[in-house]
């Protein structure tokens, strides 16, 4: 558990670049600080590791005030995962990763083993290890960020905006990894973003912060959604935030319906047989996973996938309201389409039904 | 033509004096350089005293400075060590403000980096800053190298004998022979120390040969 109580940090100069700051982050979760540029972020991280000393307040890891302990020996327990990447040009990846077993005076041989096997749990192909980090993608790089962080297996995560560089495609991605990799391994981890969204899907709970470096809020995502302390708070979150609320909801007992489906290749006759004046039919694979929809009405010949549509989401059976609602919503034939967890079909709901279920829930208070 | 080939040795033996003076200073003078140059980068109110200060050493002319050594050295007026120090002395004039830069131009997220995972003091700066700063400090090196190859020929007029001594040597013979060989051998000399440096920077930074943005 880290725990910051009262913590102030003022530049020379005079910038309060944190105020008062007081903040649980308990072991094996993940704190998500967020707020706009400059509110301090960076800084409270670093007071943490102690490259920042707090003006005034204490910080206690463990119980222990860090102010006691010796700051190398601190850093050594907490991987860091600096903003921009901050990987040591001169040193290929493997060892970039071994940096923090070298210096905690492993040998050579099983840092870089542990090395290697970091780049495996971060998703980097073996044949990147002896490359130099200007030969790696920006995706890449960030992986070695964190797998460098991760090497000593440290209980304590630091990390600062380590997913801003790329772009969104490869930032979910790394995101969808990251919860992946924390739901195996339980580090505690306090993440900075300026990104809300990153905070709302990454953070067990999440620390808003004024300019200042004041505690606008430290909520869960979802109560942090259905609730916001203040204006600011609001603001910050942005639009559709009842919308974006459901993703923290599961939904649960939704009507079912059982849906027609033709395999892919099956000619125009049989879809326009089993469609049955239905506008819009389903298309599986052999699997009985969906692949989109069809009009087969408008078929000149087989099933092919140049015929299908699309734009349909597809939700998981047990997965959110939200993820059940954009289905329906997003379904050219409005039914939305449900799979179980091996991705086959189990049928179609009906945004109305989802609906009902959203009503029916009791309304979320703050806990 | 036929002079060259008619005293091969001497002009051998003189072109090993020459690169003997050129390169030890070099070698004083980057060891000398670095601490000095890490002082200036780190000390911000240090740098301008000192790069100016060292600066200022370059444009003492070197005639005068290889007869001022012996004055301030007790020296014989033939010994090499004059021009051995008077050349650190222009070396180290050099590359303080080189070794600064190239310790400037390390990124600073590189450094934050090091911090945040406990390398810091003098580990830091052998394992990070100063592999980092090789580049810059090779290119201060180059310059230097081949200066001082130029400035050696120069102790010729005091008789300490160097590739310079072919000049002072044909010139007061009238005879152009030497001369001419004395500045091919220094433009070969000054060539292959330049190259040498570059190899060996080449080889201290493989990362920088490869990838697009290095
Ligand atoms: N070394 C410093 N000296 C003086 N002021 C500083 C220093 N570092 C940061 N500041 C100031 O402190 C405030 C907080 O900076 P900090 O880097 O913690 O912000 P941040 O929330 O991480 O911002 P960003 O999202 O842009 O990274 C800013 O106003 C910044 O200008
Ligand atoms: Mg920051």
């Amino acid at each position: 558990m880290i725990a910051l109580r009262e913590v102030t940090k003022v530049y020379p100069g005079g910038t309060a670049a944190v105020e008062g700051l007081s903040l649980v982050m308990p072991t094996g979760q993940i704190t998500v600080l967020v707020g706009p540029s400059g509110c301090g972020k960076t800084t409270t991280l670093r007071m943490i590791n102690r490259m920042i000393e707090p003006t005034s307040g204490t910080i206690e890891v463990d119980g222990r005030d860090t102010a006691s302990l010796n700051p190398g020996v601190l850093r050594r327990g907490m991987g860091y995962v600096i903003q921009g990447g901050g990987l040591f040009p001169h040193r290929t990846v493997l060892d970039n990763i071994a940096t923090v077993p070298l210096l905690l005076g492993w040998d050579r041989r099983r840092a870089r083993s542990v090395a290697a096997e970091q780049m495996e749990r971060v998703g980097l192909a073996s044949g990147l290890a002896k490359r130099y980090p200007n030969e790696l993608s920006g995706g890449q790089q960030q992986r070695v960020g964190v797998a460098r962080a991760l090497a000593a297996d440290p209980p304590v995560m630091l990390m600062d905006e380590p997913f801003s560089a790329v772009d969104p495609v490869v930032r979910e991605q790394l995101q969808d990894e990251f919860l992946r990799l924390q739901a195996e391994l339980g580090k505690t981890i306090v993440f900075v973003t300026h990104d809300i969204d990153e905070a709302i899907k990454l953070g067990d709970q999440v620390a808003v912060l004024r300019v200042g470096g004041a505690l606008a809020q430290l909520a869960a995502p979802a109560e942090l959604l259905a609730d916001p302390a203040d204006d600011f708070v609001a603001d910050f979150l942005g639009r559709d935030r009842g919308y974006r609320g459901l993703a923290f909801t599961a939904a649960p007992d939704l009507p079912i319906a059982p849906e027609p489906t033709v395999v892919l290749g099956a000619d125009g006759d049989t879809a326009r047989l089993t469609a049955a004046g239905r506008g819009w039919l389903l298309v599986v694979d052999q699997a009985d996973a969906p692949l989109g929809w069809v009009q087969p009405t408008q078929l000149s010949g087989a099933v092919t996938r140049e015929t299908l549509h699309r734009g349909g989401t597809v939700a998981t059976v047990g997965g959110s309201l939200r993820a059940a609602l954009d289905a329906a919503l997003s379904s050219p034939s409005r039914r939305g389409v449900l799979v179980d967890d091996d991705g086959r079909l189990v049928g179609t709901v009906r945004a109305q039904d989802v609906l009902t279920e959203i009503e029916r829930e009791p309304q979320r208070s703050p806990s | 033509m036929k002079w060259f080939v008619g005293h091969l040795g001497q002009v051998g033996d003189l072109l090993v004096t020459h690169a003997l003076l050129a390169v030890i200073p070099l070698i004083i003078g980057v060891v000398l350089a670095i601490p000095l140059g890490w002082l200036a980068h780190r000390f911000r109110w240090l740098r301008t005293p000192l790069v100016v200060s060292t600066g200022l050493l370059y444009t003492i002319p070197s005639l005068a400075l290889f007869i001022l050594m012996p004055l301030v050295l007790g020296t014989g007026i033939l010994d090499p060590l004059n021009v051995v120090i008077a050349l650190t002395v222009y070396t180290v004039a050099l590359l303080v403000r080189t070794v600064a830069d190239g310790l400037a131009s390390v990124p600073d997220e590189v450094i934050q980096a090091a911090t945040a995972m406990g390398v810091g003091g003098v580990r830091r700066f052998f394992t990070v800053d100063l592999p980092l700063a090789v580049p810059v400090i090779a290119a201060g090196l180059r310059v230097a190298a081949v200066s001082n190859v130029s400035i050696v020929s120069v102790a010729a007029l005091l008789g300490i004998a160097q590739l310079g001594s072919l000049f002072t040597d044909g010139f007061a013979r009238n005879f152009l022979d030497p001369i001419v060989v004395g500045i091919v051998a220094c433009m070969l000399l000054a060539l292959v120390l330049d190259l040498v440096i570059l190899v060996g920077s080449r080889l201290l930074t493989p990362w920088t040969r490869s990838g697009a943005a290095a």
